[in-house]
């Protein structure tokens, strides 16, 4: 019986384990790499184990960047890509929330038809609407700005749904009380609905940063300029084509230091959200 | 002075369904006024209506001397208690008790004076910056009570209050509210489905069918001369027994003077008593059941061996044998009768 216990115990750690290791090598690989020169990794023959050129080669992608193509230090772009997600984040988790409290708590005409008129942009994501979205930000004169990287890809129907979903949770009798309390709308939304909306928001925080850090196709079209770059496709025109030499080490390193900014808002998020789901109150 | 004036008020929802149509109601200072019904009867939206949380569709509603149609609740001078406290959930107790305050610009020392007043009369002081989830059933149930005291208002609205809790604590939290509101000397209304809270709490019982009263006043006029069918069913438990008397009579049951028309003999089982002698009523029945509640039993009877069920109350617990006979009388100040028609008492 004992014995049983304990396979069927190990059965499932071992299956957890490998998926971690499947998934965890690259990203290694990926980190090792970023600590050799150019040389070593070049010749085929890059050992497992750290290198001896991890100071020299991560100062190298952040401050100075690479020799070739992309000409701006990564720091810069890591800076340009934070404003970017956290923009895209908050400005969608504002304009969500507000409009969710209009849907929800408000009657006024045509509350239905504006619902389903949000409800039906989630059929049409950036990729789908990108020529007409350019066009508007181009003559708005808004190319290789924060405002023409952002705000096209903030309203969302996502995030205006959950909350939308989450208020109708919220019991009226809470409503009724403000309302006796003296607290007009707003009060009642900064003061009772914001408070508990606090878990909604931080999943929704990590997802919508996570989403704005990773965006490529909007900022490759609408940054020109070198200084305007952002991380994700700075990684891409870092490695090269054939004839010229990859600096697969700088490379590696600006991976790894893109992945560094979502881990640290899962991570540092996961605790309020394990804090929000121990804690439910409504 | 701040009594509560309903003038034919009425309630239309939009779709057409009239939920309150037409309750002219008056509540003095500082009475305690319970309404009581069956479940959509009304009475919470008429309680609704006070509050301010549902708008008036007809007729004026006055607290003190002012009509409060388009008052906001919060102007109302209002405060209500909610079936499930409605205690926002991440203040403090002494937040939740001080928020209203707070909202209206009340001085920072007189919240405190006033909320640390109320925890004492409630004696939820050991709780104050507990959360509600923090709190028991009972315990939330006196900070939502706390919440509208401190407000000192003019009226206290409750809205089935009682509802979430167990039954002992039910009959505890019954009697402190009652004491509270004495000492208070705030108008009330208080809304309930139970009888026996109605009947104890109440100054002024005011029993709502389908959207009307059927009769507003003392509790023990309510039971000793209830003006309708309802009232003599709703208040009483066990229930009143009701007979249809058909103009022919009904076997097995006999009066003294006989009744002519079409009328309903209602009779409460506590004033049936088992006798073999001749009553201003007296009915034989078969006994179908018992009941041994502890100080006094119940039997439960077909009248004439096949007819309507009767309920007769006896005290102690020397109970009858299934399928025996027996004759129960009441006398004549103890029944009621009512027009089969309109449901209206006739005597």
């Amino acid at each position: 019986m004992v014995q049983r216990r304990r396979l069927l115990d190990f059965l499932p750690h071992l299956i957890l384990m490998l998926g971690v290791a499947i998934v965890a090598f690259p990203v290694y690989v990926a980190f090792i790499a970023s600590t050799w020169d150019a040389a070593t990794i070049s010749n085929g023959s890059m050992p497992l184990r750290p290198g001896p050129h991890f100071a020299e080669n991560y100062y190298r992608t952040i401050f100075i960047g690479t020799s070739s193509s992309t000409r701006e230090p990564v720091g810069t772009m890591m800076l340009n890509s934070l404003i970017m997600a956290l923009t895209i984040a908050i400005g969608k988790i504002a304009i969500s929330l507000i409009s969710a409290f209009a849907v929800v708590y408000f009657r006024f005409p045509f509350r239905m038809t504006a619902f389903w008129i949000i409800f039906v942009t989630l059929m049409l994501p950036v990729e789908v609407r990108i020529f007409p979205t350019y066009k508007i930000v181009a003559d708005l004169n808004l190319l290789d700005t924060f405002a023409g990287l952002t705000i096209p890809l903030i309203a969302s129907a996502t995030a205006t749904l959950l909350f939308r979903q989450f208020f109708m949770t919220v019991p009226d009798e809470l409503v009724e009380a403000s309302k006796i309390d003296g607290a007009g709308p707003m009060k009642f939304f900064f003061d009772t609905l914001l408070p508990l909306s606090i878990t909604s928001v931080a999943a929704m925080f990590v997802i919508q940063f996570i989403y704005g850090w990773n965006q490529y196709l909007w900022p490759l079209l609408i940054t020109t300029k070198d200084n305007m770059q952002t991380i994700v496709i700075a990684i891409k025109k870092m490695i090269v084509t054939q004839d010229a030499l990859t600096e697969w080490q700088l490379a590696m390193a600006t991976a790894i230091l893109a992945m560094l900014p979502p881990v640290f808002v899962v991570v540092v998020m996961q605790r309020l959200f394990v804090k929000g789901l121990v804690e439910t109150e409504k | 002075m701040s009594e509560v004036r309903l003038q034919s008020v009425r309630k239309v929802y939009p779709g057409g369904v009239e939920a309150v149509k037409g309750v002219s109601l008056e509540i003095a200072d500082g009475q305690f006024c319970v309404l009581v019904g069956p479940s959509g009867c009304g009475k919470s939206t008429l309680l609704r209506m006070v509050a301010g949380l549902e708008t008036i569709s007809g007729g004026t509603c006055s607290i003190g001397d002012r009509i409060v149609n388009e008052v906001e609740p919060a102007d109302r001078d209002i405060a209500m208690v909610f079936q499930n406290y409605a205690l926002y959930p991440h203040m403090s107790v002494y937040d939740n008790m001080a928020y209203g305050l707070r909202n209206r610009g009340t001085p920072k020392d007189e919240i405190d004076r006033r909320v640390r007043e109320a925890a004492r009369i409630l004696e939820v002081e050991p709780f104050l910056e507990r959360k509600p989830r923090a709190l028991s059933g009972g315990q939330r149930q006196r900070v939502a009570m706390g919440r509208a005291i401190v407000r000192k208002p003019k009226v206290f609205l409750f809205d089935e209050p009682l509802s979430n809790l167990d039954a002992k604590l039910r009959i505890q939290m019954r009697v402190e509210i009652k004491k509270l509101q004495r000492a208070l000397a705030t108008t009330s209304i208080y809304v309930t489905h139970d009888q026996l809270e109605a009947m104890t709490l109440a100054d002024q019982l005011v029993v709502m069918n389908k959207g009307q009263v059927e009769q507003a006043g003392a509790p023990i006029t309510l039971y000793e001369r209830p003006m309708t069918i309802f009232v003599a069913g709703f208040i009483g438990a066990p229930p009143m027994n009701l007979l249809d008397m058909p103009a022919t009579g009904l076997p097995g049951l006999s009066l003294a003077t006989p009744v002519s028309g079409p009328v309903t003999l209602g009779v409460r089982p506590e004033h049936l008593e088992l006798s073999a002698e001749n009553g201003a009523l007296a009915i034989d029945l078969t006994v179908t059941a018992v009941e041994a509640v502890g100080a006094e039993s119940y039997i439960y009877g077909a009248l004439g061996g096949q007819g309507p069920e009767i309920i007769v109350r006896i005290p102690g617990r020397d109970l009858p044998a299934i399928g025996a006979s027996l004759r129960a009388i009441a006398r004549s100040e103890n029944l009621h009768f009512f027009s089969r028609e309109t449901g209206i008492r006739l005597n």
